[in-house]
């Protein structure tokens, strides 16, 4: 394999791995700084161990997309200091080896100055960007930035997402798609939305990238099911909570039960 | 009196570079419906004829026009009230409720979700919604359900589900978190009535057309009975709903100063205020760029004001741009002048105002001798004050 210098390729090449060795993505969020700075450290180097790419969340006062869990988790990280900066420091200090995706809201990294925060995530090795709150077309001039920057412009698809409107989200997409499971903020969910598989086909039909699902994964279970669908599955707010309860160490193992159902899934699909 | 609407000065959602839709991707449908919907709307003679009804029949509109005698007199010019306090519900908050459900109703959608920080609003939408038949559930910090007893009180009496918001500032700024994560979640049924100028497009021009009707009475009532146009218009301003109605009947007349006043709750120097066309900076926060305020690392800070209506961290989009342009002057008067400015009212003018409403009135007051005794200057009397009375006893005692 030839060598890569760009972090952009770096996510597309990470993406071409799986495919080439038919595994499904596990994909962990974890929101940088919470419980703690030092507990956020290992969480996040456990996580890499079972991670295919990793979710860093930048905390925000007002997390409007968010559930309790990670309503929960960014506000004890801001009450413990955390800010967009210590989140670029928490990222080099992890010397993470799998690709790092930063989920932001858009002010802190607006206030921060979009061209200096693409300069600088891209310095600590950060792959993408995904802004919650900045649905494609909004405000061309800061995806434009991201996009010709090294970072890959991540982008949401919603059930919601039809029509011309999917046409135009997945149109400046790179990396990957993030798709949202089911109408909601984020959170656990008992049981996966209803219509999942109509919805991923229709996305797969506007386009070839890789979908990663999220938006209520909380079980082996449901992940597993997931992998016959999607070629990624992200998992928040049920690591957000079990980080929050157990540790990171719990948090790893809780990952490592999510990726041997994976890989069951996968030798099912693949034989 | 015909009601036209505002000049269009929104172009592709935004006031200069402020507005936009800054949403999670899943509202992006509904407000595309809701915009399409609303364009169409807007040069339909039957929607404008239905509203109109309900503004007579139901709201007992046209508000009339008070000239305030003796704080004209206190004040050294004359002196002319918009009684918005008058409306239906007390205050001009169901202007623009009655204009989002009758378009709730055209796009089928059965319930209703509103955020409201003094409860003007929320009592504002619960109302029309025991009139149309909605279900109805209005978000409310936590902290105001505590101030505002009263309107929690109204708001369930009309059938409303009021939800105390405990996260966060346990605010307004809360309480439109959680009405967005409900809208989110509910968006195939649910219409979401924001109660300012604030959001994503294109509820900044939405709302404001729904208010329009405050400035264009209040331009012909001035002419009818003063003779002239004012030479000053008074507003306050939290998200600015009632400032943007009535500054809109003024704003293409070059030769009539407006004047947005907002809270500057302790005073600006203390960092205890919701002054944020004074003292923020542009940033996005509830769906639209606009003037915030925030700290170096770009969170919202925390909001205060003795009345929570004002008490809000953003603006609405039209007021930074009319900031920038200089067209609109904003200025800000403190919690104790406010409190000032309510208790004149009620001794010069047998008006209690809301506190909103007095940070206004005590702007006007406290610039006496500015004008000459053959000016003019309209106040926006944005609402009545009977929700405040029990907390301004609590902060000022039984008066004597």
């Amino acid at each position: 394999m030839s060598a890569t210098t760009s972090s952009e390729a770096r996510l597309d090449q990470a993406w071409a791995q799986l495919r080439q060795a038919r595994r499904t993505a596990l994909i962990p969020y974890l929101t940088a700084g919470h419980p703690s700075r030092p507990a956020s450290l290992e969480a996040l180097k456990r996580a890499a161990e079972h991670a295919d790419i990793l979710e860093v969340g930048v905390a925000f006062s007002d997390p409007l997309a968010d559930g309790p869990t990670i309503q929960r988790s960014t506000f004890e990280a801001l009450a413990g200091g955390m800010s967009l900066p210590r989140t670029l420091e928490l990222i080099a200090e992890a010397r993470l080896d799998k690709p790092v995706v930063v989920f932001s809201y858009l002010n802190p990294v607006r206030r921060y100055g979009v061209a200096r925060f693409l300069a600088d995530a891209a310095a600590v090795g950060a792959s993408g960007l995904l802004l919650t709150d900045l649905p494609a077309g909004n405000d061309p001039a800061i995806e434009d930035a991201v996009r010709q920057s090294p970072l890959s412009l991540i982008r949401l698809v919603a059930p919601t997402t039809t029509g011309a409107r999917l046409a135009e989200v997945v149109a400046g997409a790179q990396g990957f798609l993030y798709l949202v499971a089911r109408l909601g903020v984020t959170g656990a969910s008992a049981t996966l939305a209803e219509g999942l598989e109509g919805y991923l086909a229709r996305v797969r039909a506007a386009s070839p990238l890789p979908r990663a699902v999220g938006f209520g994964i909380s079980t082996p279970a449901q992940a597993r099911q997931v992998a016959h669908l999607a070629e990624g599955v992200v998992v928040g707010s049920a690591l957000v909570d079990c980080l929050a309860t157990a540790g990171p160490k719990a948090a790893g193992v809780f990952l490592g039960s999510l990726r041997a159902a994976l890989d069951t899934a996968d030798r099912e699909r693949h034989g | 009196m015909a009601l036209s609407l505002p000049r269009e000065r929104a172009v592709a959602g935004r006031f200069g570079e402020y507005g936009g839709r800054y949403v999670p991707e899943t509202l992006m449908a509904a407000l595309e419906e809701l915009a399409t919907l609303y364009d169409g709307v807007r040069t339909d003679p039957a929607f404008w004829a239905e509203y109109e009804l309900l503004l007579k029949e139901f709201v007992g509109r046209p508000s009339i026009l008070t000239r305030a005698e003796r704080l004209g007199e206190a004040v050294g010019t004359t002196v002319w009230l918009k009684r918005e306090d008058l409306n239906h519900t007390g205050a001009h908050k169901i202007n623009n409720t009655i204009g989002q459900a009758l378009l709730a109703r055209r796009m089928g959608k059965t319930r209703i979700i509103a955020e409201t920080g003094a409860g003007q609003h929320g009592v504002a939408t619960a109302t029309i919604c025991a009139r149309f038949g909605l279900e109805c559930v209005v978000y409310m910090g936590a902290e105001d359900v505590e101030r505002q007893a009263l309107n929690v009180y109204r708001m369930r009496l009309l059938g409303a589900t009021v939800v105390p918001v405990t996260s966060g500032t346990r605010t307004l700024k809360d309480a439109t978190n959680e009405a967005l994560r409900d809208w989110v979640t509910n968006v195939l049924t649910t219409h979401y009535i924001i109660g300012s100028v604030v959001g994503p497009d294109p509820y900044p021009r939405m709302v404001r057309d729904f208010q329009a009707v405050i400035g264009q009475e209040a331009r012909e009532q001035m002419l009818a009975q003063h003779g002239r146009l004012p030479t000053t218009v008074v507003a306050c301003v939290g998200g600015g709903s009632n400032a943007i109605g009535m500054f809109a009947g003024f704003l293409d007349d070059a030769e009539v100063e407006l004047v947005g006043v907002e809270a500057a709750g302790e005073g600006i120097a203390t960092g205890h205020h919701s002054a944020t066309l004074s003292a923020g900076a542009p940033g996005v926060l509830h769906g639209c760029l606009s003037y915030l305020l925030q700290d170096e690392d770009g969170q919202v800070l925390p909001a205060h004001s003795v009345s929570a209506g004002l008490d809000y961290p953003g603006v609405g989009p039209e007021h930074s741009w009319l900031r920038d342009t200089g067209r609109v002057t904003y200025e800000a008067v403190t919690d104790a002048e406010a409190l000032a400015g309510f208790q004149s009212l009620c001794r010069l003018e047998g008006i209690i105002p809301a506190l909103e409403t007095a940070h206004a009135l005590a702007w006007v007051e406290k610039q006496a001798g500015r004008w000459r005794a053959s000016d003019a200057v309209l106040v926006c009397l944005s609402g009545r004050g009977d929700k405040d009375v029990a907390h301004v006893a609590r902060l000022l005692g039984t008066p004597a």
